[in-house]
């Protein structure tokens, strides 16, 4: 449902250092703001985002409401095998969305 | 009375000083205090050096609705020395915490960034802890001309 923008290089070196940037369709809302009658509108936010290299956690991270709708984070990993790189992101409301990307290695 | 000699004084040493001055004496409302015992439940008892983090954030901001964050730590990033975890906090949101991250040996590069909420101008801070269980620091003082609206009706 949550429509997640993910970009890995689709080949890399042995060893390259890469770069990972993923984006997810989320409101983000913080549970901090108030709707015209008055009450609290209630949090909504993803919460964890796990990302997995052939099945080893290579980066996690916890989100909170300070963090921008619809969730941009970037980081880096060593290309070390080909394979698949999962990306997992959970949060508030039962949210749960997976997305995998293939990596060529040579 | 009062304010008008904070603000002389300011004028006196805007010469040099510039916009840090002008934020640190603007009526601090909320909750550096929160921010530093959200900072102590994160990363314990342990010492913060200011250094080896560097906190990208641009000083001045339009629309506290996103703003571009990045963190970058020196660090070697081999299996004896790397970054552990990243950790952001803010000052005057609601809540202190923003980002906590957590990497390995094996990122390669300790550099993470995101894009992040800010409710007013007010300081942002990074912390790094490294695999020898040390904490490095980086903090920015970041302006906001419109803030995260908290109070938007919808």
């Amino acid at each position: 449902m949550a429509r997640a923008l993910i970009n890995v290089p689709a080949k890399a070196k042995r060893g390259d250092v890469i770069a990972i940037r993923t984006l997810i369709s989320h409101i983000m809302e913080t549970g901090f703001r108030h709707s015209t009658t008055g009450a609290v509108i209630p949090r909504d936010i993803i919460t964890t985002m796990v990302v997995t290299y052939n099945d080893t956690e290579i980066f996690k991270a916890e989100l909170h409401p300070a963090i921008a709708a619809n969730p941009f984070v970037t980081f880096h990993t060593v290309a070390t095998e080909s394979g698949t790189i999962a990306f997992r992101w959970t949060g508030d409301n039962g949210f749960d969305v997976s997305e995998q990307a293939k990596i060529t290695v040579e | 009375m009062r304010r008008e000699t904070t603000r002389r004084d300011l004028l006196l040493a805007a010469g040099g000083l510039g916009l840090a001055t002008v934020v640190t004496v603007r009526p601090s409302e909320a909750t550096p205090a929160s921010m530093q015992e959200a900072i102590r439940k994160v990363i314990g008892e342990a010492q913060v050096t200011p250094g080896k983090v560097k906190l990208d954030i641009p000083p001045l901001v339009e629309n506290g609705n996103t703003v571009a964050c990045a963190v970058n730590v020196d660090s070697p990033m081999t299996a004896q020395s790397y970054v552990k975890a990243i950790h952001v906090f803010n000052e005057k949101n609601p809540q202190p915490n923003v980002i906590s991250a957590w990497l390995g040996p094996r990122a390669g590069r300790a550099s993470i960034s995101t894009r992040i909420r800010l409710a007013d101008t007010q300081k942002v801070i990074a912390i790094a802890e490294l695999s020898d269980g040390t904490f490095w620091s980086d903090s920015a003082d970041v302006i906001i001309t419109l803030g995260a609206c908290l109070e938007d009706p919808v």
